[in-house]
């Protein structure tokens, strides 16, 4: 008998849209850690070039004062701070702290894990994600 | 004979409803049939799908039995989401249209019937029972006197009715097939977090795996989707207390 498997694949694990923030929150963790890898392997290449003598790091350099560079870097900024700061909300809760206390459970059954210590975790990871960038940007692009 | 009137057919109000229909032996995607449906304020989405199946299309396959969130049998994707067929009132999607299509991450059988036979063999490897030689029924045996404290600690999570729709709405299980899943997870918080138990280690070691309880990122969708308050995602945070041993 062929099987159907049915799995919701990448693109329903990337969709965040039909379960509140806390997903908005998993999803923006997730590209967010690419993200830096993504950057980690580009900053290793970037200063590697310097074995290749002086000219050639100068010229990688002026790579990053451009405006596309200063952008990447900005956003590099943004994601940095949230994952730092969401990070370290997950390892409380991933020890099983903040994600309150079990219960029985009534009507209409709004679950403990997610409660608002969580969620202004949240907010407050994505607020200062946006600060950062902001002044990332007031320096990268100011006087 | 009086003909049979559909119980909501006196309704001014209906609603679109599009009902994935497949055949995995046949077709390869799913096809959407549309169907009016007359519906009040306590029309349920199973009342409408089991009004279409009566009324206009015999051959929509659907499981179900209680009808009142017991039984965990009608689960499905409800306008993107899982959520019970039983327990949810086509009046509260506030929408026109109510789309149905059968839960992610299980084998389709057809139309909106899923195959929960991965869900029960991961459930059964958390070994679901108290592990406790004092258990046995003797001829001297006592009943396990709990403080209301003790209870409070894993009555939540017995409250599970094995529907499944926290393995379909569960992002880690949209890639993972190996992915042990909140369902069983929470089985084995609940089992653990038992003062009667003894099988603590044994359970620990089973979910201590690559596709085990480290794949949980806490997207806590498991918990906004279960229909009974289980919060998976509370337990599965909480049986990783003991891995990282901030819990005895």
């Amino acid at each position: 008998m062929k099987r159907n498997e049915n799995r919701e694949g990448i693109k329903g694990m990337a969709n965040p849209g039909r379960y509140g923030i806390e997903r908005v929150s998993y999803w923006l963790m997730r590209i967010t850690g690419l993200g830096l890898l993504a950057y980690l392997i580009g900053h290793i290449y970037e200063t590697s070039s310097i074995l290749n003598g002086k000219s050639v790091w100068d010229s990688m350099l002026q790579l990053t004062q451009t405006t596309q560079g200063h952008i990447i870097l900005t956003l590099v900024i943004g994601m940095c701070v949230f994952h730092t700061a969401n990070g370290i909300r997950l390892m409380f809760a991933h020890g099983g702290f903040g994600v309150g206390k079990p219960t029985r459970p009534d009507y209409p059954y709004i679950p403990n894990s997610q409660n608002m210590k969580n969620k202004l975790c949240i907010y407050a990871s994505i607020g200062v994600a946006a600060l950062a960038m902001m002044y990332g940007l007031s320096v990268l692009f100011g006087e | 004979m009086a003909e049979e009137q559909s119980p909501t057919e006196a309704s001014s109000k209906t609603v679109t409803l599009r009902i994935a229909k497949s055949n995995p032996e046949h077709d390869s995607a799913s096809q959407f049939a549309e169907f009016k449906v007359p519906y009040e304020r306590w029309t349920t989405v199973l009342d409408a799908i089991l009004d279409v199946k009566k009324h206009m299309d015999h051959s929509v396959a659907v499981r179900y039995s209680c009808r009142q969130a017991s039984c965990g049998s009608c689960g499905m994707k409800i306008n993107g989401r899982p959520g019970l067929a039983c327990f949810t009132k086509i009046s509260e999607l506030n929408s026109d249209v109510v789309t149905v299509e059968p839960m992610n991450n299980y084998p389709i059988v057809r139309d909106l019937v899923v195959d929960l036979e991965g869900m029960f063999s991961t459930h059964k490897k958390m070994k679901p029972f108290i592990i406790n030689e004092e258990s046995e029924v003797t001829a001297n045996t006592k009943e396990f006197l709990q403080t209301p404290e003790q209870v409070e600690e894993y009555i939540q999570f017995s409250n599970c009715i094995k529907c499944g729709l926290c393995n379909s709405a569960c992002p880690t299980m949209a890639t993972d097939s190996s992915f042990l899943g909140p369902q069983a997870l929470t089985q084995a918080y609940r089992y653990v977090a038992d003062n009667r138990d003894k099988g603590k280690n044994e359970r620990l070691k089973i979910i201590d795996e690559s596709h085990g309880i480290w794949r949980c990122h806490f997207a806590g969708s498991c918990s906004q989707v279960c229909p009974k308050g289980v919060d998976p995602a509370m337990g599965i945070q909480m049986l990783r207390g003991y891995l990282l041993g901030f819990k005895k």
